[in-house]
């Protein structure tokens, strides 16, 4: 393990960014923390986490496939793909860390995203421990500890230090050349951990009982007579899966420039209505088999194709952004997972 | 251009072949005047009119054709009705082959086979048609019941009649919504039809058409004491990537684009009912 006196962070900041692009968090203008390339003199965040998620490093909101020219009947491909330079993020929650895990799943498995991969192979992700998690955060429920977050280095940090550990080739070779980080540190990473955890026990949402929803559960809960009181207020408004950082579904989409084309995909949520409606008909045709889907995703159909990996990491950006206050929490509680939400 | 599986291939339209007043069927090459690729009977592919938009299509030829793939396809949306405007010799982009098809070196080997289609229902049963015809040895007796609103709308009425009804040990049963007066076979809805034909339980079945007609069908499939194991469909939900991660295609824990678009439907009784 390596340490950092906090006064010295600007340098290491500065000596990460020499080489690469670093991402921080950094309060925007609105006072919210977003993922922001780093500055000489930008102010790292000290919220508890980014508003928006990590995912749009990896997966961004919107990205171009390919570019067409038709003229006559003739057309031309052409490329718009921008190469991908060597990034690192810093600051990373051990929930956000995590999504990467289950987004892995999904754009790795053959055949694989080239576009996201290219990304995760460039990235560099430098994970924070929390020291006060909120109220709204139950990644505890999903196996994280948050002392103990994942990536290719993880850091912890207190009043005046910031702690150092490597933990795969990449971590190793980005430390190597960082010569202000010195050896040391285990003792008070440990202290801090033991913190952290007692913490923790007392979070109120950090224990959810997950035995009611899972893999192999569809038949069980999908014809429940709930689904129709959670999903009644409803809005489709889906800020629930902008802010998610294992929401994964996207949209493809030409932008037509009169001259040119423009191939994109760009996010896409299964609360909207044309997200499956089709010349043929609308499967899923109110509020209530959208607002379904989303959370059957999540907690049974992910699983049942990924031995048992929920796709929920218990940030809690849900339970923060959703303007009526619905969310997986109240979907799990109401579905047997403790006291419901009535 | 880097590789991508989203990143689709030029192909241009060699061919196009006017079935029914809403139905074309598209012959289509690659670039080289080669096939595109190779594909299995019940797979499909994603075309696309750049500035227009891509959307997923069943292969209609079988894979025995060895210079080119064809698509049956109805005007009924943005990108068909391009389609079905532009003239041979344009080009258009492809990707694919998508899905699991349908067993036809498997679980077809050796049976009797029952075709049921309605519409244009009969594209993607058309390349496992003369898919098992050209492997004709392989399969037993192959009845096809095919109906459709009018006779103008029977898709592939000329190859249907002229080879497929002349070919020994198939059997074609073809039928019409409502009577017309050039029409001397049958008249009445596929459901019905297979019903009064009533076949023997020891076929294995393939069914393509309406939700409606596959609904009752079943039915009275059932009614004649055939199991869910022996009937196979083909399903369609709107789709982007045809690669399993858009999303959309979604029932239960499958997707239609690599799980499907083949399915039993024992193994549709397993799956939320949402398509």
């Amino acid at each position: 393990m390596k340490k950092l006196a906090l006064k010295e962070l600007e340098s290491l900041f500065a000596a990460i960014a020499a080489q690469q692009t670093l991402y921080l968090p950094q309060d925007d203008a609105a006072g919210q923390a977003q993922f922001a390339a780093w500055k000489e003199g930008a102010a790292r965040s000290r919220r508890l986490n980014t508003a928006r998620s990590a995912k749009d490093l990896f997966f961004p909101q919107v990205e171009n496939l390919a570019g067409f020219k038709r003229e006559g009947k003739s057309i031309e491909i052409f490329e718009t793909r921008e190469d991908v330079r060597p990034f690192t993020v810093f600051g990373v929650r051990a929930c956000d860390a995590r999504s990467f895990e289950i987004l892995d799943k999904v754009f790795l498995k053959a055949p694989v995203d080239t576009f996201y991969a290219s990304r995760r192979e460039m990235g560099t992700v430098i994970t924070l421990a929390c020291t006060k998690p909120d109220e709204t955060c139950f990644c505890r429920s999903f196996g994280i500890d948050p002392a103990n977050p994942a990536g290719d280095v993880s850091c912890w940090m207190d009043e005046e230090t910031l702690y150092w550990q490597a933990n795969t080739a990449k971590g190793e070779t980005l430390t190597s050349e960082l010569p202000m980080l010195e050896d040391g540190g285990e003792e008070a990473v440990k202290a801090q951990q033991e913190k952290l955890h007692v913490i923790l026990e007392k979070l109120p949402l950090a224990q959810l009982d997950l035995s009611k929803v899972g893999a192999g559960e569809t038949e069980a809960l999908f014809n429940r007579p709930e689904w129709k009181s959670l999903s009644e207020s409803c809005l489709g408004c889906g800020t629930c899966t902008f802010v998610c950082p294992t929401c994964q579904c996207y949209d493809v989409q030409e932008f037509n420039t009169g001259k040119t084309v423009r191939r994109f995909r760009c996010w896409d949520s299964c609360m909207y209505s044309d997200f499956t409606k089709m010349s043929a008909g609308q499967p899923r045709p109110t509020q209530l088999e959208r607002f379904r889907q989303r959370f059957m995703h999540k907690l049974v159909y992910f699983p049942d194709n990924n031995d048992g990996q929920f796709g929920c990491v218990g940030c809690g950006r849900c339970l923060q952004k959703c303007p009526i206050h619905m969310n997986i929490v109240k979907v799990i509680k109401t579905m047997g997972g403790g006291d419901d939400a009535k | 251009m880097r590789n991508d599986p989203l990143i689709p291939k030029l192909a241009v339209v060699t061919d196009i072949r006017v079935d029914t007043p809403d139905v074309k069927t598209f012959r289509v090459v690659g670039l080289s005047g080669k096939k595109p690729f190779e594909h299995i009977p019940g797979q499909c592919a994603m075309l696309s009119v750049p500035g227009v938009g891509e959307a997923l299509f069943s292969i209609t030829s079988s894979p025995t054709e060895e210079a080119f793939v064809e698509f049956s396809i109805k005007k009924c949306g943005c990108v068909t009705n391009w389609l079905h405007d532009m003239e041979p010799g344009q080009e258009i982009t492809i990707r694919g082959p998508y899905g699991n098809g349908f067993p036809v070196d498997t679980a077809f080997a050796g049976k009797d086979l029952l075709f049921i289609a309605g519409g244009i229902g009969l594209a993607p049963l058309h390349s496992v048609i003369n898919y098992c015809r050209y492997y004709r040895s392989r399969y037993g007796k192959i009845d096809i019941v095919y109906g459709s609103r009018s006779m103008e709308d029977l898709v592939d009425y000329p190859e249907i009649e002229n080879v497929w009804c002349k070919e020994d040990g198939i059997n074609v049963h073809l039928t019409i919504d409502r009577e017309q007066p050039e029409w001397s076979g049958h008249v009445g809805f596929v459901p019905n039809y297979v019903k009064e034909l009533g076949f023997t339980t020891d076929k294995t079945v393939v069914m393509c058409g309406p939700p409606i007609m596959i609904k009752f069908t079943l039915a009275g499939l059932m009614e004649l004491g055939f199991a869910r194991e022996q009937v196979y469909t083909t399903m369609e939900l709107k789709m982007k990537c045809a690669l399993g991660k858009c999303g959309r295609c979604n029932i239960g824990n499958k997707y239609v684009c690599k799980d499907g678009p083949v399915f039993r439907f024992d193994q549709l009784d397993e799956l939320p009912d949402e398509y």
